[in-house]
């Protein structure tokens, strides 16, 4: 459709100076990858968490394409590893001023058929990786964030209504977005500002787990406002007003990058049968 | 070789960062091109995006092979 990625990413100096932690990318379809281009074009200098060997190739040459050789491995499960990740960064930066979470996780046996079915060790595990993660993630980067900062998670719709598939995602996604605004209470004293964004479907590696993606894809083009689906450059461009200075006045905000599908109530009256729509 | 064979012989040299001679039909992502769990995810993400075609998850798990890869697209290009 049109105008997509005509103008974005854009360069510009308005993360000059900043600098931040990209948590959670994986390759270059990731949202975070959207995030971390945006910033760095922006100015921003960037250090990558990653979880094991097989994410870190990844993560390396995407990390040097954006002038960043500063990569922490870090297992969010583990407390000792996320206080490691920040001490490693305050020997070598002495502060921070943004994070970006674009962590989750759930056994993707459980993304599909009934919610209700979701064992417990599948639900702690998901909420504990999904949810917890970001506020034990921004408990020890706040203490770095002596000049205030910005904290960014990433969330989704299926965690305000119900969505076929997403299940006990919808239910951490919830937990986490209500973790932004508890957290956005507790650290606005120190000008830490905590958000997220609930970007629109995006066909990444982790949406690969989701049962009928595809499907969900299909119907966001169809229905939403913008008749079409976001980009990861879209969501980078959120990202970016999130973490500078543009957003200095927001903070336990969920905004929608979603092509405007949050809002929408019904099937658009145009949108064809989907059984139908199923080519392209 | 088919072109689709050819555009699948590519993704794979340019996914993966093997030398040519060594992607050859019987060849195994895992086994022989040294794919990890998530290259094998990956490469199928291309394969749909190249070919704008569909490879639902449990398809996916059976390509283990470059020529599973070829036959299951050629087969959806032919039923298109």
């Amino acid at each position: 459709m049109s105008n997509e990625n005509a103008v974005l990413p854009l360069e510009g100096e308005l993360m000059q100076g900043k600098r931040g932690l990209i948590m959670g990318m994986a390759n270059n379809h990731s949202i975070a990858w959207g995030i971390a281009r945006a910033c760095a074009l922006q100015g921003a200098e960037l250090a990558f968490a990653y979880q094991g060997e097989a994410l870190e190739k990844r993560v390396r040459p995407l990390a040097a394409s954006l002038g960043s050789d500063y990569l922490i491995e870090c297992d969010v499960s583990d407390d000792k590893d996320i206080e490691n990740t920040f001490k490693n960064i305050e020997e070598k930066w002495g502060k921070l001023d943004f994070v970006v979470h674009a962590i989750g996780w759930a056994d993707k046996q459980y993304l599909r058929g009934r919610y209700i079915d979701t064992p417990r060790e599948a639900f702690l595990t998901a909420l504990d990786i999904s949810c917890f993660s970001f506020t034990a993630v921004a408990k020890e980067a706040s203490k770095l964030m002596k000049d205030g900062g910005s904290l960014l998670t990433l969330t989704y719709l299926g965690a305000e209504r119900v969505m076929p598939h997403y299940n006990v995602m919808g239910i951490a996604k919830a937990a986490l977005e209500s973790s932004v605004q508890y957290m956005a209470a507790d650290l606005g004293v120190d000008n830490i500002r905590v958000n997220a964004i609930s970007a629109g479907p995006i066909k990444t590696l982790a949406a690969s787990g989701i049962g009928d993606f595809r499907y969900i894809l299909k119907w966001n083009q169809l229905n939403s406002p913008l008749q079409r689906n976001v980009t990861i450059d879209e969501v980078g461009g959120a990202g970016v007003y999130f973490l500078s200075d543009l957003s200095r006045g927001v903070t336990g905000e969920i905004h929608h990058v979603d092509c405007g599908y949050h809002m929408v109530g019904m099937k658009n009256p145009t949108a064809p049968d989907i059984a139908l729509a199923s080519e392209d | 070789m088919s072109d689709i064979a050819d555009k699948v012989k590519k993704i794979v040299v340019e996914h993966l960062g093997v030398e040519e001679a060594k992607v050859t039909p019987e060849a195994s992502f895992i086994d022989d091109l040294g794919a990890d769990s998530l290259d094998t995810v990956e490469l199928v993400m291309a394969f749909e995006e190249a070919f704008s075609v569909e490879i639902p998850e449990d398809s996916a798990e059976k390509i283990a092979t470059v020529k599973d890869a070829i036959d299951y697209i050629e087969k959806q290009k032919q039923s298109a």
